[in-house]
């Protein structure tokens, strides 16, 4: 919390710093005074450890750049180069595609956490929003990184999603020309999805910045959902949190380097080893793991605009979360039905997911004919996409709202430290 | 609760990978190669038979832009002589190189030349553009086969099963001109089909021909040289030219794990240390 900065100068040259630019103390009292909630569990681990993350991928990018050429006929054997004759090419490489996988990964958990323990409720609004931007920034990052090797699915996944614009009435086909730069996915395209590619990566910085500092004026929230009241409930970001999250990040990237170096490719597609032809579409194309929630509720609408106002909708929802939600506890440990509503979205996402992998019409158990409704057997991935979709939606736009009104929590604590130190209050 | 749920939903996300394929198609048989696992490695011995198979049999229609003579004599390829840490200078891969005719372009004259390959040089493609390629396979353009252990599902056990796998059409599938029917190459054989349209057979129709044959290739090792064999030691060099790399990643990927497990307990023991009076 944004209190009363305790730094005191030791060196001369500190004291003098000071006096004209207090980075120091804004250092010390950003990363080492600063009260973590003590009840932190490894949940909240996830914060340092996707700083990590961007780090590598900026790093790794920017070398990797060095090497890379944005053009239609050079960018696929130019990745192959990096591959087999820059000195540790491969590693680099390999580091910044699984990183991305990585990346997703974390924001998947930090953003679930968020959700499961109330982290988005007043005064945390902003600071939820801001997390938002990040993970559009990052979509959007991901998106355009994903074209450069210009691949089949590059390319071919390039042109689906650039294509969603020209559903919308009107200015559609406008807009998916000018974003081309030409009249189809072209030289044009990737040029500019590079220029894009690293410039998004320092804007997802700079509102990291931010978010640090929404963090760091409201505090974190912990796992009771209970706001710190009195120093027992906190203790010093430094050594306490930094040597937990340090902890953590290292088992991340044993996890990390398990798939950069045993198996680099698991989480890609083999059609991307093929050069970028227009004239051939794959069979099945699928975009990454961690868009495929969102593919999946776009492909259950029969309708394109719809659909794509749906998977919009989709990230929508998540902004909107501390004005859906109007529940007065903030964690779900004191929620027993908002947890299993919470589990039911969980399983649905990951359900939604395994949709999207899928042909909409393949049969979800296979040799079961049923019921045929709007155009699709009800023994199809469309369907199961279908009733996930509405239960995404229906979890943020009616179990959210409506719960908040009508449950019953169980008693929350009166502090963090009455339930950590066992009733014996210190205050 | 949390901890079973998360269990479960990684479950679904694991059973969620392979559901990325399509199609009915055989799956591939499955090979033991030596360089599988996070200890494998490549039989230097095998990728000198695949090199001779790709050399003799399928480098007469498909191209492999991406590979270099230079590169047969790296680290973990298949003429890598540790007396040669410069492959340039290893005397079989200059020799390899000069028996093949590079297209080059004379320096005084202008002239389009032929003239013998150096180290530094990829392997020649078998037709000067694509549209040479097709005019030459049927109107089919043979894919290059630098990536194609990484560019199809199933790797280097699915060109194995592919090149094994030509077999006899099942009767009620017609066969077109210039076809070959493979119930390993992806598909679909209905609209050739007359039998029961429930069972359509598995696979597709590929333009190339059965390439291997007994004793097609001969090995200067001595192994008897199958169809199988040729096809797995083809199998296993197409790899290789996928993931030249492949070695020198699995060895770092070692030290690095050493080295992060070891951090990590490091780590640990100083959260406990850190935290050891202050109850969370």
């Amino acid at each position: 919390m944004s209190g009363h900065s305790t730094y005191e100068p030791k060196t001369g040259f500190e004291r003098w710093l000071d006096v004209r630019l207090p980075i120091v103390r804004l250092g010390y009292d950003s990363f080492v005074d600063y009260p973590t909630p003590r009840n932190l569990n490894y949940w909240w681990t996830f914060g340092g450890i996707l700083s990590l993350c961007l780090g590598v991928q900026i790093i790794s990018g920017i070398v990797l750049a060095m090497h890379y050429t944005p053009s239609a006929g050079a960018a696929f054997a130019s990745v192959e180069h990096i591959m087999r004759d820059v000195n540790y090419g491969w590693l680099l490489r390999y580091m910044h595609a699984n990183g991305a996988s990585m990346f997703f990964i974390a924001v998947y958990i930090h953003m679930l956490r968020g959700v499961y323990y109330g982290s988005y409720k007043a005064p945390r609004e902003v600071l939820w929003i801001l997390g938002c931007v990040i993970y559009l920034l990052m979509m959007a990052t991901a998106f355009m990184g994903y074209v450069l090797p210009w691949g089949q699915m590059s390319f071919w996944g390039a042109t689906v999603i650039t294509n969603l614009f020209s559903a919308l009435p009107v200015v559609g086909q406008a807009i998916t020309t000018w974003l081309w730069g030409g009249f189809a996915v072209d030289s044009a395209t990737l040029n500019r999805f590079f220029s894009l590619h690293y410039l998004l990566p320092f804007m997802i910085a700079g509102v990291v910045v931010l978010h640090v500092w929404a963090l760091h004026v409201v505090g974190q929230n912990n796992p009771t959902g209970i706001d710190p009241k009195s120093k027992a409930d906190t203790l010093p970001f430094t050594p306490y949190a930094t040597v937990k999250d340090g902890f953590a990040m290292s088992l991340f990237l044993i996890l990390f380097a398990v798939f950069i170096f045993f198996m680099p490719n698991a989480m890609g597609h083999p059609d991307n080893y093929i050069p970028a032809n227009p004239m051939v579409t794959p069979p099945h194309i699928v975009p990454e793991w961690y868009f495929l929630p969102f593919y999946a509720i776009l492909r259950a609408i029969p309708d394109k605009l719809m659909g794509v106002l749906a998977m919009f909708g989709a990230i929508a929802c998540i902004f909107a979360l501390p004005w859906l939600d109007t529940s007065k506890v903030k964690s779900m440990r004191y929620r027993p039905q908002a947890k299993l509503y919470f589990f039911i979205f969980l399983v649905a996402c990951v359900v939604l997911g395994f949709c999207g992998a899928r042909l909409p019409d393949d049969q979800v158990i296979p040799g079961l004919k049923t019921l045929s409704v709007m155009d699709s057997d009800l023994n199809s991935f469309v369907w199961l996409s279908r009733i996930s979709t509405a239960y995404y939606f229906g979890y943020f736009l009616l179990v959210m709202p409506l719960l908040g009104l009508f449950e019953k929590p169980l008693p929350t604590p009166e502090t963090i430290s009455s339930p950590v130190l066992g009733g014996d209050k210190k205050d | 609760m949390l901890r079973k749920v998360t269990l479960f939903a990684v479950a679904l996300a694991l059973v969620a990978g392979p559901a990325l394929a399509s199609g009915k198609v055989r799956e591939p048989h499955p090979v033991a190669f030596s360089f599988e696992g996070p200890f494998g490695r490549f039989d230097q011995a095998q990728l000198q038979r695949g090199y001779k198979v790709y050399r003799e049999v399928c480098a007469s229609c498909h191209s492999m832009n991406l590979v270099a003579f230079r590169n047969l004599g790296d680290k973990g390829g298949p003429f890598f002589d540790p007396k040669y840490p410069n492959p340039n200078d290893n005397p079989v891969v200059k020799a390899l190189a000069a028996d093949s005719q590079i297209r080059d372009i004379d320096g005084e004259t202008g002239d389009a030349i032929q003239r013998p390959g150096i180290p530094a040089d990829n392997f020649p493609a078998p037709f000067p553009n694509d549209p040479a390629s097709r005019a030459s396979n049927g109107g089919v353009l043979p894919p290059d086969l630098s990536m194609m252990a990484k560019a199809r599902e199933g790797g280097p056990e699915y060109i194995a099963s592919l090149l094994t796998g030509f077999v006899t059409p099942p009767a009620g599938l017609t066969v077109g001109p210039g076809q070959h029917y493979n119930p390993w190459f992806p598909g679909d054989v209905s609209s050739a089909w007359s039998g029961d349209h429930a069972h359509v057979p598995e696979g597709g129709f590929i333009a190339m021909a059965p390439p291997l044959a007994p004793d097609k290739v001969e090995f200067d090792d001595g192994t008897k040289s199958t169809v199988r064999q040729q096809a797995q030691d083809v199998a296993a060099f197409l790899m290789w030219t996928a993931e030249p790399k492949m070695e020198e990643r699995k060895q770092m990927g070692f030290s690095v794990l050493i080295f992060l497990v070891l951090f990590s307990g490091l780590l640990y023991a100083s959260y406990r240390r850190v935290w050891r009076n202050e109850s969370h």
